[in-house]
């Protein structure tokens, strides 16, 4: 009988003590997060200094200011207006108040400051959890003065990856070709460009033709086509020295070359005896191999981010398609079932999807979908674009838009558009002339 | 002879007719029980998640006011003393204040010490060896408040109720607050498990005396970055929700609350 009650005993017991209650949250929003970016603070004479050398008034009010913009345009911070602001900077630096900040609803807060010396920048700022009052990271850069907008997008790289746990990609750059005058007589050059549009650079003349550059995903080297004497010629552009070298002549329609992404190799389409297959080269030994053997126009190769398999565009089923295969050519799946063409896949840097343009009854779309093909997502639609290129952290990709410039129909302008994975953060990203082709570099710093 | 039967049976008769007349009086009694109508709505609301018809509402409403009348009636709040707000400097005072300042725990001019310019582009972590404790410690629990603020009327009104979790339409109340306080993270990586549960301990008006990450161990594994990231980002929610929409009644119940954050749902899409 006193066994039996203190079995019972055992059961009733756990019984009582795991009464806690529990509520599952399974949603949230996803509303940008307001975050106060308080200007640098910066005492007299570093700012008389950096006066003298970079013609900026107050070059921590300027950093911040990359840093607010870069936050605005990723769709997923809502910077608070500073006229708002109640704390001074070098106070606030030192230590926040932090009813001051909540009160103006910030959730997140930016400080720092900067300062003059040994003839270098240097920056320190803090990122500070209003609601909890506590500081969530503290860093310093020191650098020379010229470098002060990388630094903003280093400090935005930096609170990306603290409140959102994902890389940045601010501190990167985008390769695209410019284009000027005429459609029949078009002159296209290669430009170079911060991601926020800054520091534009030109870096050929444009009097050859040039098509496709394509990131090196491991280093600043690019590799793009031109035609010289009405033949295409692959080419590798170190983006740092300026060095550029011929990779090879290719016969027929070559075909936008892309890098592994190891880097070491190069990989493209080019028309051989009339049909038009998937070959890479060896950066090395120069060793072109044929990776698909099919009667179709195989075009568009990319790799995924482990270097095992490549999607591509296909018409071996009647209609150009995406397909799937191993790295060296063997298990060709297709992947794309919709209504339509679908051309220009890429995968995505975080593996997990492949985006793609596709025309649908007149229309262009860029969309993602899985690698299985499953989840097929369209982004935007419009009546010309294609392109599509992936930011490092595969959230953005960037395209390039075809519009007419006028009501009637007339003259035509290409622009170079961002999208988010959400598809409600589209952008226009100011280029000086026309633009196509873009290509995001990884981070410049890790 | 008789007459004793005469009497005996005039007795029982009598007996028998005062017991007749008296047991519907003895049974009546309990009818006139206060009335009973309100707390039986109240029930059904604890019951059930069909939403209150208008009438009901507004008698519920009543009842609440009556109850919240009788609580500040017998537990006065306590009065606070307010603290006043940090002044806003005057020029003069800025140099001092800067320099109080720089005394405290953060001090960078430390930390500038320990800075070494090495490369031409160099980054450097700010960390204050002395505050790592102190982190850690806040990190796991945090504690918002240290009064032990009992109302006793709540707690006599909970002697009837049982020791059950919350109605359908109190859990979807307290959850419809939270979804819109909780700002999720879109960099996570959604085929990682994405929950942080936390444990909670309420006052009676629903804010939050202490809450504690209970998978904290996980917050430091190599690999699990995002984990911390995603717990700050409910802790955020919970401290923006305050005071949480939690019942009027049954604080012994819901006294110590565990919220199951998961994003899964969300970044999956």
């Amino acid at each position: 009988m006193k066994k039996f009650f203190y079995l019972i005993l055992i059961f009733v017991i756990p019984i009582k003590a795991f009464a806690l209650i529990e509520v599952d949250i399974t949603r949230g929003n996803l509303n940008p997060l307001p975050i106060a970016v308080s200007p640098l603070s910066i005492d007299d004479n570093s700012k008389k200094n950096f006066e003298k050398i970079l013609k900026k008034k107050n070059i921590g009010s300027e950093i911040s200011s990359v840093v607010e913009n870069n936050l605005k345009i990723s769709g997923l911070f809502n910077p608070l207006n500073k006229d708002a602001f109640l704390q001074a900077p070098e106070i606030a630096n030192l230590k926040p108040r932090f009813e001051d900040w909540n009160l103006i609803k910030a959730q997140a807060l930016i400080t720092g400051k900067v300062n003059y010396v040994d003839e270098k920048l240097r920056v320190e700022f803090r990122l500070w959890d209003v609601l909890a009052g506590k500081e969530m990271m503290a860093l310093a850069f020191t650098t020379v003065p010229n470098n002060w907008r990388r630094v903003g997008h280093i400090i935005t790289d930096k609170v990306y990856e603290r409140l959102t746990g994902e890389k940045g990609y601010f501190d990167t750059r985008i390769i695209y070709v410019a284009e000027e005058g005429p459609k029949t007589k078009r002159i296209k050059k290669l430009a170079i460009m911060d991601q926020d549009g800054a520091n534009n650079k030109f870096l050929t003349l444009g009097n050859e033709l040039v098509l496709t550059p394509r990131f090196n995903p491991t280093s600043q080297m690019v590799t793009y086509l031109s035609y010289f004497r009405n033949l295409p010629r692959v080419y590798l552009l170190d983006i740092e020295t300026g060095m550029q070298e011929v990779v090879g002549d290719f016969p027929g329609m070559t075909f936008a070359p892309r890098f592994s992404p190891d880097g070491k190799k190069i990989i493209m389409s080019f028309a051989k005896d009339g049909n038009s297959d998937i070959y890479t080269m060896d950066l090395e030994n120069r060793i072109v191999e044929k990776i698909t053997n099919h009667p179709s126009i195989d075009t568009s190769p990319s790799y995924s981010p482990d270097g095992k398999y490549i999607c591509f565009n296909s018409d071996r089923s009647g209609y150009q398609q995406i397909y799937v295969m191993k790295s060296d050519g063997s298990n060709v799946k297709r992947i794309s079932f919709g209504k339509g063409l679908y051309g220009t896949p890429v995968w995505s840097p975080r593996g997990d999807l492949i985006a793609f343009t596709k025309l649908h009854k007149g229309k262009f779309y860029i969309g993602v979908m899985r690698t299985d093909g499953s989840g097929e997502r369209l982004l935007t639609e419009n009546y010309y674009q294609e392109a599509p290129s992936w930011s490092p952290n595969g959230r953005v990709l960037i395209f390039y838009r075809e519009t007419k410039t006028n009501d009637k129909g007339e003259g035509f302008s290409a622009k170079l558009w961002s999208i988010d994975l959400t598809g409600y953060n589209e952008r226009l990203v100011k280029t000086p002339v026309d633009a196509s082709d873009p290509s995001w570099s990884s981070l410049l710093s890790n | 002879m008789g007459r004793s039967i005469l009497i005996s049976s005039i007795l029982h008769t009598l007996l028998i007719m005062i017991t007749a007349l008296s047991l519907p009086f003895l049974a009546k009694k309990p009818i006139n029980l206060p009335p009973i109508v309100s707390i039986e709505l109240i029930q059904i609301t604890d019951k059930t998640n069909i939403p209150f018809a208008p009438k009901a509402k507004k008698i519920i409403e009543k009842v609440k006011e009556k109850e919240k009348k009788l609580v500040s009636e017998q537990a006065p709040p306590k009065k606070v003393k307010k603290i006043k707000p940090e002044s806003i400097p005057m020029p003069d005072d800025k140099v001092k204040k800067v320099e109080e300042i720089k005394e405290d725990k953060q001090n960078p001019e430390k930390i500038d010490d320990e800075i070494k310019q090495v490369s031409e582009f160099e980054k450097k972590e700010l960390i204050d060896p002395n505050n790592i404790a102190a982190l850690i410690d806040k990190a796991k629990v945090e504690n918002a408040k240290t009064t032990n603020k009992k109302d006793k009327i709540t707690q006599d009104q909970q002697r009837s109720v049982e020791n059950i979790g919350l109605s359908l339409s109190e859990e979807d109340a307290l959850k419809a607050q939270i979804f819109g306080c909780w700002s999720i993270p879109l960099g996570l990586p959604y085929n990682e498990n994405l929950l942080v549960r936390i444990k909670l301990e309420l006052n009676p008006d629903g804010t939050v005396s202490q809450s504690e990450i209970l998978d904290h161990a996980r917050m430091n594994k190599p690999g699990q970055g995002f984990y911390k990231v995603l717990a700050e980002s409910a802790l955020r929610a919970i401290k923006l929700c305050q005071p949480l929409r939690v019942p009027t009644t049954g604080y012994e119940r819901w006294k110590e609350l565990q919220l199951n954050f998961d994003a899964r749902e969300m970044l999956e899409g």
